[in-house]
């Protein structure tokens, strides 16, 4: 199973640039999520890949070939679509069954009537049956290979999809947000599916979505895009732990991380809104933006006050709302159900951060935070 | 109770307009069925009193040759519309779905196509047919009609409520984009291609100023021709099986109608699904 190498892929839709200089690395057999909010170019360098749009500039490389000027149909590879994009008179079987026959079969064999009547053409035809049905059993299509897709659920639809891009064995696997059409329930099942298929194929799959939930339960590894650029690549955990961009911070994780302006004096210590933190920055000074994920918070009485807005209870955890004089929105604290419930009745509390991450006003990540506990 | 006068009211006026529209049909049967005599009779019936079908309708078909006339009609018609079908999807395809310079400009000229009446290229076209020695023969009323900008205007309109990724799923499973056309477009654009041929068959099979210009010979004659030929040939006198002539050459018009109707409603029971 050959990778997927970009190098510097550039689009510009108009006068607007859409992809500015991307990339990046898939390895072979990897499952890659591509993550970033609407309109930031991901599924646009989903279609360079597939061959339907051509880069402006840049290179595509699958395994060690450029297929830079080959069209979609010789670059051997699959695509699953947010609308699954089923041929809506076909029958789940045709619908399978027409990536082989276009492979296979010539395009003489492919004439209704005259088709049949050449050699070879009906074992060929067999043989795509054959496969149809080995693709379409594990998936539990095997009672509805007659069916028409409108006569399908949203769940049993993407399964088709997923059947029609798998039944051809393709270099790699392309998908653009493949469970956004799906309810709640669905898209979990979808999900484990998806991932225990890819990893029995161990098929290389690039998988485009705005969800950062589904991009880090799902990929080996993750490359966050904001307008146009590559962010950050990484694996699920460093890319929660160890975001290089405020934007990767903001976007992964839930609840969303918290920020806080901070002051950073000359001497490298921080305060926020008045109070010292328990943190030290290497080298700025100045304002700061710092990081905090809602498990780093910890209630102590060298903290900074803030008052609860509301709990709200989601069973194993609980996530405490605070709002601190000064700061606007809201500051998220995670906190066990027993934990919160003793808090409840309290006005006000007191919040220490014990881990943060450090960005500058540009939201580009400073070097490296001490963490220097405070003597009370 | 306003409702229902209101609607009272709207059918009172659809009738009143389809009764204007449908007497001349009614007449025209109904001349059909009666002898020479009750045609101008003082006192007008729907129902002749005394039946005269099957002499009209014989006298129509042996005085003339007007079964040769169907024929010709159904045989010049079909090819027309294959003609036109096969160079409209694929036109109308690259016009809804295909990205390349000058498509807009292609697109206004197809606009502006439809409005140029067919009259006004009707003197080249007939020296054109004259040099290729086209004159007087089927090809000759056939090609002229063979691209239908009005089809490849209906055809695009319907292809660009394709989704894209239909498209874009057919690609990468390695259709090239005349399979996609014919594999792709051309089944999901069924009822609208039905509506077309409806449209097609009437406008072709009724037809009369280009047959008039190109056809002498009898043999080759489109029925609207057939029966000018007939009204001439009998001196006009004639009514009951002149009548029933025009009643035989509009039945298939009226059948296509009706399929046509049902299609319709096929197209857009096919579309609600989704």
């Amino acid at each position: 199973m050959p990778g997927v190498t970009l190098r510097n892929i550039a689009k510009q839709f108009g006068t607007t640039p859409v992809l500015r200089g991307v990339s990046l690395t898939v390895e072979e057999g990897e499952f890659l999520a591509i993550l970033g909010p609407s309109g930031c170019g991901k599924s646009t360098l989903l279609r360079i890949i597939a061959g339907l749009e051509t880069a402006d500039g840049g290179e595509v490389f699958i395994g060690d070939r450029q297929v830079d000027h080959l069209p979609a149909k010789a670059r051997d590879l699959a695509m699953v679509f947010q609308s699954y994009a089923l041929y809506p008179y076909m029958t789940v079987a045709e619908n399978i069954a027409l990536p082989l026959q276009m492979r296979r079969l010539s395009s003489l064999q492919r004439l209704p009537f005259i088709g049949a009547l050449l050699p070879g053409t009906r074992s060929l035809r067999q043989q795509v049956a054959r496969d149809v049905n080995a693709v379409a059993t594990p998936l539990g299509l095997e009672g509805l290979l007659g069916r028409k897709p409108a006569q399908l659920s949203g769940g049993q639809r993407q399964r088709v999809a997923l059947a029609r891009a798998m039944v051809r064995h393709p270099a790699a696997f392309l998908m653009d947000e493949p469970l956004s059409n799906l309810d709640a329930r669905l898209r979990a099942d979808a999900r484990a599916e998806i991932i225990s298929l890819t990893r029995r194929l161990g098929v290389t799959t690039l998988y485009v979505t705005h969800d950062q939930s589904e991009a880090m339960a799902m990929a080996d590894r993750v490359a966050v895009m904001e307008g146009g650029i590559l962010l950050q690549l990484a694996p699920p955990q460093a890319l929660y732990d160890d975001p290089q961009n405020l934007a990767v911070a903001r976007f992964v994780g839930s609840p969303p991380i918290n920020i806080w302006p901070v002051e950073v004096t000359d001497r490298g210590d921080m305060t926020c809104c008045g109070h010292r933190l328990p943190f030290r920055a290497r080298s700025s000074q100045g304002s700061a933006q710092l990081g905090l994920r809602a498990e780093n918070l910890d209630i102590h009485r060298d903290g900074i006050p803030a008052q609860i807005v509301r709990l709200e209870r989601l069973g194993m955890e609980t996530l405490v709302h605070c709002h601190i004089n000064g700061l606007a929105g809201t500051t998220i604290l995670r906190l066990a159900p027993g934990a919160a419930e003793q808090f409840s009745g309290f006005e006000s509390i007191r919040l220490l951060p014990k881990k943060a991450i450090l960005f500058d006003l540009q939201g580009n990540r400073l070097p490296i935070i001490e963490s220097a506990r405070i003597d009370a | 109770m306003v409702s229902r006068l209101s609607l009272l009211l709207r059918h009172a006026v659809l009738i009143a307009g389809a009764s204007v529209m449908l007497a001349p049909f009614i007449l025209m049967v109904s001349i059909s069925l009666k002898p020479p005599g009750e045609v101008f009779a003082p006192q007008f019936s729907l129902l002749p009193q005394q039946w005269y079908v099957a002499e009209n309708y014989t006298a129509a078909f042996t005085r003339v040759p007007l079964a040769r006339f169907i024929l010709n009609g159904f045989f010049v018609t079909f090819c027309i519309f294959l003609m036109q079908a096969l160079t409209a999807l694929p036109m109308a395809y690259a016009l809804a779905k295909l990205r390349f310079r000058g498509r807009e400009t292609c697109f206004a000229l197809v606009v502006l196509a439809l409005l140029i009446p067919p009259q006004v290229p009707a003197i080249p076209l007939y020296i054109a047919l004259w040099q290729l020695d086209l004159l007087n023969t089927y090809a000759g009323i056939i090609l002229p009609s063979t691209i239908s900008v009005f089809g490849i205007f209906m055809m695009r309109q319907f292809f660009r409520t394709v989704p894209n990724d239909l498209i874009a799923a057919a690609r990468m499973d390695g259709l090239g984009e005349f399979a996609i056309v014919w594999r792709i477009m051309l089944p999901t654009a069924l009822p609208a291609l039905a509506a077309f041929a409806c449209l097609s068959f009437i406008w072709n099979w009724n037809e009369f100023f280009w047959p008039f210009l190109i056809v002498q010979d009898e043999a080759l004659m489109t029925p609207p021709l057939g029966i000018a030929f007939f009204s001439n040939a009998e001196a006009g006198t004639a009514f009951g099986p002149l009548m029933a002539a025009a009643t035989a050459v509009t039945a298939p018009l009226v059948l296509a109608f009706l399929f046509a109707q049902r299609a319709f409603i096929q197209g857009v029971t096919m579309s609600g699904i989704k």
